[in-house]
């Protein structure tokens, strides 16, 4: 409907290319070995340093740089230029490819050599030089490759990390016309051997540059391979290709990302080549002596970006690929699956900047808000939530689908909503047979859904059986470890859609275990609570998300609430991060005072309830005595409890303090795949990224899969089930009130 | 831990090769002995279109390259080549694109943290020395190891200020992952580094060489 106007890939096209991906055996292995060579890499890298505080000062050098861009172009321009370098700054891609071309044709240049440059992607560089009858090769070895094969890299860093070492013996003998072993050091000698000759011949060399150097008019450049040094060296030309966000004051700067890039990148503390370069260097066959020297600087929307408060951030970026080192869902489809040119959590949203809403709208989809990205980002930008910014901008310009249009809706109105959930307990009958499971999908579902079993909406919600909990709470003797005179705790409760109409049970299995925590508690549970609002911003509806923001801190403004604790891991991240900056501008103070009492379960109990500690005093805690017949139990780390709350050792230490075996699994912190409506939208990854945890899962021998955040249970627990997993999936609460059976 | 152990446990995560000799001389004959018994073969010497293969008919005539030494040392490094039957290159490396075995350089300045070599390559034949040459052999006075670049940052900057620079960092030979993420030594530069660490060397290094 809303497509038929713009251009751009049909999102089924983009589905099909991701089946393609997801089918490729060795795009898939090779994504895999990656994703955990890096993770150590990176941490071998980093060994001994204060990698926060490092992040911490990149990220604080990149945002003075984005505020003062203007003033560091002026004197960048002033500076090279005394250096002898001809400055061009370009306004568009089309206005930097032209430049480059010019100055080809005046210096009569017809053969250039390239070392990589993402910003000469950016521009389409070379389709446009070969048009104008150049010669261009690429010299790094992954963007030969790339080139020769007409595609475009699916790394920033690693441009042919999709291919094999056959692949790429295939394609250098059709090259060299002679058959080529496919020994991955015989491989890099052929392309030493004919990128030498086109380095000896050539007219020009276009470098990218990593840093441009205000203070000195310098730029540096990271590289390994050493072809960048060749391409500055040989030929009579050098051109740089730089965006204006490489601009920084001075080589200190410079220096501090240098220690953080390659160690970000790929895992190295140095690459093998950094480069300085002030200026025309001595060049022995031309008669001045020194090589004609151009920098190209790129705006192309950049100063815009800078100029946009939520927005100035994504310049921040180093461009080390990292968002993408550790995202689950690279992991399964690859660069070109997941991104435009650039790729990655960045390219989500760059790509949207640099290369329109329709090469972005698929692809802002494709991510599971798991946050992975945002904890190794090199320049601290919060990648996540630019992404979910992004795609609330496209729906805004192209218009919202119906499907997220009635969501919003629908959020607008509690009653609306918890009206349809009731309602859709009952039509559900007739496909889960009464069962705790909907058996037979309407036909709403496409069959791809069928990767997992999905839970039946509960009979009675957790908000209608709240009263008669509320009466027993009250009649329950008060406990006799408590010291007399210690005030009460007052908790509210925060349900969150899920645990209100899908897992009751839950909430009540967390009211028990919290009761049994040696504190006294005073429970409320305000009724005017609605949705989170995660899943609005997860379909890009942030007017919806802003409404039920102010729904619910409104709801818990006159509850007397020490904390407002939820045993939904994505519900406490998102209403204590997302929700003061949705609603402090209707809400003010408000706002903030609602998100500062918000806790998760696991970080209630273990802080501030005091569960694990003085058990030996308790009587009737659940963790009063051994279990007869420990079981072995392992964790999925939630990712809204892990990196969007901080939380990581609470939950194990409760796990641990039931006296039962707790075994570690493998990636205990990487994303289930769930994402909420992701899953709804790109089934097949989804249970790709599952059916991997449900294998870590298993290797522990584990009988029981613990978690925090009902969301996870839907798809952990619907995976183990269709999958006959051997083992049990439920949430602390249940387990802690001893209900694991 | 002291700052010369911990340059050299660093370049060895690297792959590069360190040596430790207490004057020029043995330095050179570090060099040459290097090169002597190399047994890397020029990948490229096996060129079909030998345009610009400078190794003709003499494949396995041993050539050294070094550009930036004074007149006693050079005169010694000459000597040298001649006992052990190797050429010696010092300028128009432009045209041995095609490689030569060892390229000898002095380095102004070693990191410890990383294991890197600054080098000042302002000169072409310089640079040209340490990117063509097979093995890159770069001679380093201890005394001017530093602990951290950005510790050094002011002396950086003063070489990187100059117009017209071309400053180096080098930690390694040249390497790749691009095939499979399987590192690959030796892609569009070295595929050896050794560096011989000097001692009783007057610590500044001297300006510009070229």
């Amino acid at each position: 409907m809303e497509r038929s106007s713009k251009k751009g890939e049909p999102i089924k096209a983009y589905k099909q290319r991701i089946d393609t991906a997801l089918d490729n055996e060795f795009l898939r292995g090779a994504m895999d070995r990656f994703a955990l060579a890096y993770r150590e890499s990176r941490k071998n890298a980093f060994a001994g340093m204060d990698v926060d505080k490092l992040i911490a000062q990149v990220a604080e050098i990149k945002k003075n740089a984005t505020a003062q861009n203007k003033q560091l172009l002026e004197q960048f321009q002033e500076k090279a230029a005394s250096n002898g370098i001809h400055v061009h700054v370009a306004a568009t891609a089309q206005d930097a490819n032209r430049i480059i071309a010019e100055i080809a044709k005046a210096t009569d240049s017809k053969k250039i050599i390239k070392s990589k440059s993402m910003t000469a992607e950016e521009t389409h560089l070379n389709p446009f030089l070969e048009k104008e009858g150049l010669e261009v090769t690429e010299t790094d070895l992954g963007e030969w490759i790339v080139q020769l094969r007409h595609e475009g890299p699916s790394h920033m860093v690693m441009p042919a990390i999709h291919l094999s070492r056959f692949q790429v013996a295939d394609l250098f003998s059709s090259v060299t016309g002679k058959l080529q072993d496919a020994g991955i050091e015989k491989l890099v000698k052929v392309a030493r051997k004919e990128l030498r000759e086109k380095f000896l011949e050539a007219d020009m060399g276009i470098t990218g540059a990593n840093f441009v150097i205000a203070g000195t008019g310098t730029i540096g450049i990271v590289t390994n391979e050493g072809n960048a040094r060749l391409a500055t060296t040989l030929p009579k030309v050098h051109v740089v290709l730089a965006g204006i966000d490489k601009l920084l004051p001075s080589l200190k700067d410079a220096l501090t990302i240098a220690k953080v890039l390659p160690r970000n990148a790929t895992g190295q503390r140095l690459t093998s080549y950094v480069t300085w370069i002030t200026g025309p260097s001595q060049c022995t066959v031309v008669p001045s002596g020194k090589r004609e020297m151009h920098i190209v600087l790129l705006d192309n929307g950049r100063s815009k970006i800078a100029a946009d408060p939520d927005f100035a951030q994504i310049l921040q970026c180093v461009r080390c690929g990292a968002c993408a080192n550790v995202c689950p869902v690279y992991r399964m489809v690859g660069g070109h699956q997941m991104g435009h040119i650039y790729i990655g959590a960045i390219g989500l949203i760059t790509t949207y900047f640099f290369h329109g809403a329709e090469n972005a709208r698929n692809l802002v989809q494709n991510c599971t808000n798991c946050g992975a990205c945002k904890t190794v980002c090199a320049a601290g930008i919060d990648l996540p939530r630019l992404i979910k910014e992004v795609h609330t901008l496209i729906q805004d310009k192209e218009g919202h689908p119906i499907k997220s249009l009635m969501l919003a809706k629908v959020l607008k109105s509690r009653k609306l909503f918890h009206g349809l959930l009731r309602a859709a307990s009952l039509a559900q009958k007739p496909v889960t047979g009464n069962t705790q499971y909907l058996r037979h999908l309407p036909m709403i579902f496409f069959k791809e859904h069928n990767f997992k079993r999905l839970p039946a909406i509960a009979e009675v919600p957790f908000r209608d059986r709240w009263e008669a909990i509320q009466k027993d709470l009250k009649t329950a003797p008060s406990k006799p470890g408590t010291k007399s005179g210690t005030k009460p705790i007052r908790v509210a409760i925060f349900s969150g859609c899920v645990q209100d109409f899908v897992y009751p049970e839950q909430v009540e299995a967390g009211i028990k275990a919290m009761q049994s925590s040696g504190r006294d508690i005073v429970f409320e549970f305000p009724m005017g609570q609605s949705c989170c609002g995660l899943p609005a911003m997860m379909m890009g509806e942030k007017e919806a998300a802003r409404d039920v923001a102010v729904q619910n801190i409104t709801a818990f403004k006159n509850v007397k609430a020490d904390y407002i604790v939820t045993l939904c891991a994505s519900c406490a991240s998102h209403l204590k991060h997302a929700c003061p900056s949705l609603a402090e501008d209707i809400l003010g103070e408000e706002a903030i005072k609602f998100a500062d009492k918000v806790m998760p379960f696991s970080q209630f109990l273990h802080d501030i309830a005091g569960f694990p500690k003085g058990s030996t005093e308790q009587t009737n805690g659940p963790d009063a005595s051994q279990p007869k017949d420990p079981k072995k139990i392992t964790w999925h780390s939630p990712c809204h409890l892990c990196r969007g709350l901080g939380i990581k050792d609470a939950p194990k230490e409760l796990i641990r303090h039931t006296g039962n075996t707790f075994v570690q699994a493998a990636e205990e912190e990487t994303c289930c795949g769930f994402g909420g409506s992701f899953s709804a939208n790109f089934p097949a990854v989804s249970r790709e990224i599952l059916t991997r945890k449900l294998d870590d899962a298993e290797s522990t021998g584990a009988e029981l899969l613990v978690t925090e955040c009902p969301g996870c249970i839907l798809q952990l627990r619907g995976g183990a089930l269709s999958q006959n997993r051997k083992f049990k999936v439920i949430h602390l609460a249940e387990l802690l009130a001893g209900e694991d059976k | 831990m002291d700052i010369i152990t911990q340059f050299k446990e660093n370049t060895a995560l690297v792959s590069s090769v360190v040596h430790r000799v207490k004057t020029i001389e043995q330095a050179l004959e570090t060099a040459v002995s290097i090169c002597k018994t190399t047994e890397i073969s020029h990948c490229l010497t096996a060129s079909e279109n030998e345009a610009s293969a400078p190794q003709g008919g003499e494949e396995n005539q041993k050539t050294l390259a070094a550009h930036d030494l004074d007149a006693p040392s050079f005169k010694l490094l000459e000597d040298l080549c001649l006992q052990n039957e190797i050429t010696l290159v010092t300028d128009n490396l432009r045209n041995h694109g095609n490689g030569i075995h060892v390229g000898v350089t002095f380095a102004d300045f070693g990191i410890a943290e990383t294991g890197t070599l600054v080098i000042n390559s302002d000169s072409e034949e310089k640079r040209l020395t340490t990117m063509i040459s097979d093995v890159h052999v770069a001679v380093l006075p201890v005394s001017n190891i530093r602990e951290t670049a950005l510790d050094m940052a002011d002396e950086l900057e003063s070489l990187i200020s100059k117009p017209s620079s071309y400053t180096a960092f080098i930690t390694g030979p040249s390497r790749t992952a691009d095939i499979e993420r399987v590192l690959a030594i030796g892609v569009h530069g070295p595929l050896e580094l050794h560096i011989v660490l000097l001692e009783n060397h007057p610590p500044t290094p001297e300006p510009d060489r070229s």
